[in-house]
């Protein structure tokens, strides 16, 4: 579940959101605690806290004092906001380039996401 | 987790010197409290000696120690707070594990018999067993348990777990995150498993040849270094202004590992092609204290040797 590549806490962090973002996780439900996740993940409690501390500083998650982590609302929109920005970088770019390797056109490449889409 | 102010241990310039043979060069280090510290490196690179002479089990040649802000030599006050458990520990000889955690309250004043006992349960270990008459992973599930029970504020784990099967380490890494997480405190592992132990470090101190060559936090010992995979070609291209930590080759393809690379040098290296793979905690050390400059000549000859 963690890899290589990335800072652990920031994994945490992607994997807290995307909860969030397919509901797993509703606005106003409480997060698992920041020991919770270190035993899920084996990582150290420190590294799990600055994952879900970093939500917490954008809002994200907001903290009820003696009780726990709650998911904020307006968090799902939020975290769907940011997800969109970050699409075009993130999987159009590497998309084009892989294509452009195999010589695939744009107008093919075009032609197999709308055949995928309508499939799905 | 603390974000304590004073380092649990601060060591300055420590050397320590067994006849002609140089163990620990000038060593200086503190420890962050609160935090789990791995302390890394090869058989013989001076981590028992360094946490022996912390412990005040072994004198310094020259420098000074501060544990908990005092010299830790005879000092019951410090000792009372450590625990340290190691690989090669003796029991009197009729001692049965029973024994061991019946004694352990009188030195661990946070020692924790419930605990204790579900380790017991946990390791299935038979507490009523001469120990001299036990295995290898008997033996280190019994320090082990010590180890995690006592609660001390500053814990020395040093290979904790020889003969332990994977199984048992599994509960003995679960056990420490659990209750680190309920319990912070300092701990100061020191493993050859560097992969089993990585994401559970918040430090990370790496020793070689008695000098120490890593002293930085895991997050950032982890983004340290970038292997750079691709045509030979662009390769030698993209590293020629860095410092090689490693290379090797196959046919025309070179891989490469660098020092860390920002944002923009990611970018030109895949604008390039090359392909960046990460490297694991353990590839790094075992890179970092393995490359003499000779080792070096030999791998970029040997990677010469195949493309002519």
């Amino acid at each position: 579940m963690i890899d290589e590549g990335k800072p652990i806490f920031q994994q945490i962090a992607e994997q807290i959101e995307n909860d969030i973002i397919s509901g797993a996780l509703p606005e106003e439900s409480q997060v698992p605690s920041t020991n919770e996740f270190a035993a899920f993940h084996r990582i150290n409690p420190a590294t799990a806290g600055k994952g879900v501390g970093m939500l917490v500083d954008d809002g994200i998650l907001y903290k009820k004092r003696g009780i726990g982590m709650f998911v904020s609302s307006g968090a799902r929109e939020q975290l769907l906001a940011k997800r969109r920005e970050s699409f075009r970088a993130d999987f159009v770019l590497p998309l084009i380039s892989e294509a452009k390797k195999l010589g695939i056109s744009p107008a093919e490449l075009n032609n197999l996401i709308t055949q995928e889409g309508e499939a799905s | 987790m603390t974000d304590t102010a004073t380092p649990v241990v601060e060591v300055d310039g420590l050397t320590k010197r067994f006849g002609d043979v140089v163990a620990l060069d000038d060593v200086t280090l503190s420890v962050r409290s609160g935090a789990i510290t791995g302390l890394l490196g090869r058989n013989g690179a001076g981590k028992t000696t360094l946490m022996q002479t912390i412990t005040g089990q072994d004198f310094a040649s020259s420098g000074t120690i501060r544990v908990f802000g005092e010299h830790p030599v005879e000092n019951a006050k410090v000792l009372s707070r450590i625990s340290f458990i190691k690989e090669s520990q003796k029991y009197p000889d009729e001692f049965k594990p029973k024994h061991v955690f019946a004694c352990a309250p009188w030195f661990y004043e946070n020692w924790d018999a419930d605990f204790a006992a579900q380790l017991i349960d946990d390791f299935q270990l038979p507490v009523n067993r001469r120990i001299k008459k036990m295995s290898r992973g008997q033996l280190s599930a019994v320090g082990v348990i010590v180890g995690l029970a006592a609660r001390a504020p500053l814990t020395f784990f040093d290979e904790p777990y020889l003969g332990l099967d994977a199984v048992a380490r599994q509960i003995f890494y679960d056990r420490l995150i659990a209750d680190y997480g309920e319990h912070p405190r300092t701990i100061i592992l020191s493993t050859h498993l560097i992969d089993e132990v990585a994401n559970i470090l918040e430090h990370v101190v790496v020793i070689d040849k008695g000098r120490i060559i890593m002293d930085e936090s895991a997050e950032s010992a982890r983004d340290s270094a970038t292997t750079v995979v691709g045509p030979r070609g662009a390769v030698d291209a993209f590293v020629a202004t860095r410092k090689v930590l490693h290379r090797e080759g196959v046919g025309g393809l070179a891989s490469v590992t660098v020092e860390r690379l920002d944002a923009d040098e990611r970018r030109d290296a895949l604008a390039a092609g090359l392909e960046l793979a990460p490297v694991s905690l353990q590839q790094l050390i075992v890179r970092t204290t393995n490359s003499t400059v000779t080792e070096f000549a030999e791998s970029a000859s040997a990677v010469n040797g195949v493309r002519s």
